[in-house]
């Protein structure tokens, strides 16, 4: 199909009206051309336009005309048609009733106040997201509270199944990265403590870091990205698709149903994590110790067992189920914030990580404070 | 329009065989849509009819069989053979699936991108324009999809199909869903469009009202494959007793009544 389209322009006779003969196509495709060529036109009292010539006119060469049409009879003058088939009348007739009005949006305003309003919603906003967050938290021990007094209301399945999904499942990549974060601090450890001749005290560099820091922090970063984004996603998807409200008419209390189950299993699993991560960071620290410094194992455990108090492993692991509950809490609360579309729900995915990343982080933070103040 | 001589087929599906594990969902069906027709097309629940129009828009590869477009075929051409007949035909889902990230007008626009050398002002005001053809106010162009009413959504939809003035355009349940007032005023949409820009509709639907009032031919789809075909006088006669059923049950009574009564106190 050939796209091409030409006019030739007979201006005003005696006659008083000027002809506009247009030729080839007009469409989407030639459209622009069409309405650069048309808009030079100079506006003249009575225009003809010859469609004779014309080999196809879609919704857009129409367009191009009826907006024609308003520009000249916006300037007092009028535009007749001439050998225009059934077909095109009729699609020019429905173009010409269908010309939008503009409406002018309202402008964007970029003054001061504007600048100082978003900072104060800003500012609002955060303050209401911790407020939620904390009627979140009230709400899974009120709920915890209510089902142990009515213990026939648990979901023990549910409970199990996402023990699994949040606990067993963690198992291999927590492990792993326990590890090698064991292997790395034995290799960096023994670099810097060689110089000094104090080799052996890699041994309390590793079991210190991880038993008290690292073990936990790093399993709960790495649940946090696993479990809060899922928790997102199941809740919100649910939540798109109205079964939360289903669920609500139908009885069920999506608290009950949803969120104690999830944070629950978190409850119980991110400590049995923490432990496992424990025991593979020492793992991987001796054997690195073993390898790189001739620290044999029996050496290490001897040296773990003398040199190592337990309480650092209590202060390790009475972390985690803040950490659970903070990770639950808030991929439970970003579920439920998903609004009807899909863009939504993954907004609100990748918040969830991020919150619940640096929540843990400043959790831990201000564990570190504690533990140092009250000299533990 | 219909009447003259041999007609144009724009669509043909032979022995088309779909299968979803060991459910056979189509087989050995056959369909012709011809040039400028309302084609609707009806089947039970499960009967295989947006799978008709996926296969047809060659979003689900069939098993077996064959299927033409403008003599195209859709299954074995090369990709750029398929790229220009994918701005011949402009398809509707059955919830609008606007892209949630644009708002109306910028999914209006997004078929309109791959037209070379439109000027970003016109491609805006055509946008408009589409919007206000399918009914939509002029303030809903710079509204995000979540925000729009379900009636709304498919009108967007059918604005992006209607885009690139596609000679055929597929539309799946376009009236589902919607109030009796705003399906009567889609399905006079759908046949004013149609008439105005010559448009071949492939029209899935459960909705008898949509059917009397807009539709030349009617598929049923039944047994894995296009029982019959024909008008709807020819619908009363079929034995069938599926097609029985459905087009002489209670609701198909009332919207053929429906219907005489708009002709008669014409309507039409």
């Amino acid at each position: 199909m050939k796209q091409d389209f030409q006019f030739e322009m007979i201006p005003a006779a005696e006659t008083g009206e000027a002809v506009l003969r247009l030729i080839g196509t007009l469409s989407v495709n030639t459209v622009t051309q069409v309405h650069e060529n048309l808009g030079d036109l100079k506006p003249c009292d009575r225009l003809v336009v010859d469609m004779a010539k014309v080999v196809r006119l879609d919704t857009a060469g129409a367009w191009a005309l009826s907006d024609l049409e308003r520009r000249l009879t916006g300037s007092g003058g009028t535009m007749e048609m001439r050998n225009l088939s059934a077909e095109s009348a009729q699609l020019l007739e429905s173009v010409r009733r269908a010309m939008p009005e503009k409406e002018g949006a309202p402008p964007d305003r970029k003054d001061f106040a504007a600048l100082l309003e978003r900072i104060g919603q800003t500012v609002v906003a955060g303050a209401r997201f911790l407020l939620e967050l904390t009627g979140y938290l009230g709400l899974f021990f009120a709920r915890l509270g209510r089902v142990m007094r009515h213990p026939s209301e648990f979901r023990l399945t549910a409970l199990v199944a996402h023990a699994e999904d949040v606990g067993l499942r963690a198992v291999p990549i927590v492990a792993l990265m326990a590890f090698l974060i064991g292997v790395v601090l034995a290799f960096q450890g023994s670099a810097q403590l060689r110089q000094f001749g104090a080799e052996v005290f890699v041994v309390d560099l590793i079991a210190i870091s991880i038993l008290r820091e690292l073990g936990i922090l790093l399993t709960a970063i790495i649940v946090a990205g696993r479990t809060a984004s899922a928790f997102t996603a199941a809740i919100g998807s649910m939540k798109m698709r109205e079964e939360i409200d289903a669920m609500r008419t139908l009885g069920l209390d999506p608290a009950t149903v949803l969120f104690l189950p999830r944070i629950l299993a978190l409850l119980v699993m991110l400590p049995i994590l923490g432990l496992i991560a424990d025991v593979m960071g020492l793992f991987g620290g001796a054997l690195m110790a073993w390898i790189d410094l001739g620290i044999s194992p029996s050496m290490f455990r001897t040296r773990l067992v003398e040199g190592t108090d337990v309480s650092h492993v209590f202060v390790g692991l009475v972390k985690a189920p803040v950490f659970a509950l903070i990770i639950g809490v808030v991929g439970c609360h970003a579920g439920m914030q998903v609004k009807g579309d899909a863009e939504s729900l993954g907004r609100m995915t990748s918040n969830a990580v991020v919150t619940a990343i640096f929540a843990v982080i400043v959790a831990d933070a201000m564990f570190s404070i504690f533990f140092a103040q009250i000299g533990l | 329009m219909m009447d003259s001589g041999p007609r144009e087929t724009v669509i043909r599906v032979r022995s088309l065989k779909n299968q979803f594990g060991a459910h056979v969902v189509h087989e050995n069906l056959d369909l012709d849509v011809y040039r400028g027709e309302i084609l609707g097309v009806v089947g039970g629940s499960g009967t295989g009819k947006s799978v008709l129009l996926r296969s047809i828009t060659g979003l689900q590869k069939p098993k077996a069989g064959s299927i033409e477009v403008f003599g195209v075929n859709v299954l074995s051409e090369e990709e750029s053979a398929r790229e220009s007949l994918e701005e011949r035909w402009g398809v509707m889902f059955q919830d609008g699936a606007l892209f949630s990230s644009l708002t109306v007008r910028e999914n209006v626009e997004v078929p309109m991108r791959s037209v070379p050398g439109l000027a970003p002002a016109i491609r805006r005001d055509l946008a408009d324009l589409k919007i206000s053809m399918v009914g939509l106010p002029y303030s809903a162009g710079d509204k995000y999809p979540a925000e729009l009413s379900g009636g709304m959504r498919k009108r967007a939809g059918l604005a992006r199909a209607l885009a690139l003035d596609p000679e055929i355009v597929f539309l799946d349940e376009p009236t589902a869903g919607l109030d009796p007032i705003g399906a009567a005023a889609f399905d006079t949409l759908i046949r004013n469009l149609s008439r105005s820009l010559e448009l071949t509709v492939f029209l899935v639907t459960h909705d008898l009202d949509t059917l009397y009032a807009i539709c030349d031919r009617i598929a049923v789809l039944a047994e894995k494959k296009v029982l019959v075909t024909g008008s709807l006088e020819d619908m009363q006669k079929v034995e069938h007793p599926w097609v029985r059923e459905y087009f002489h049950g209670p609701r198909a009574r009332a919207a053929s009544e429906t219907q005489a009564s708009r002709v008669a106190t014409g309507e039409e």
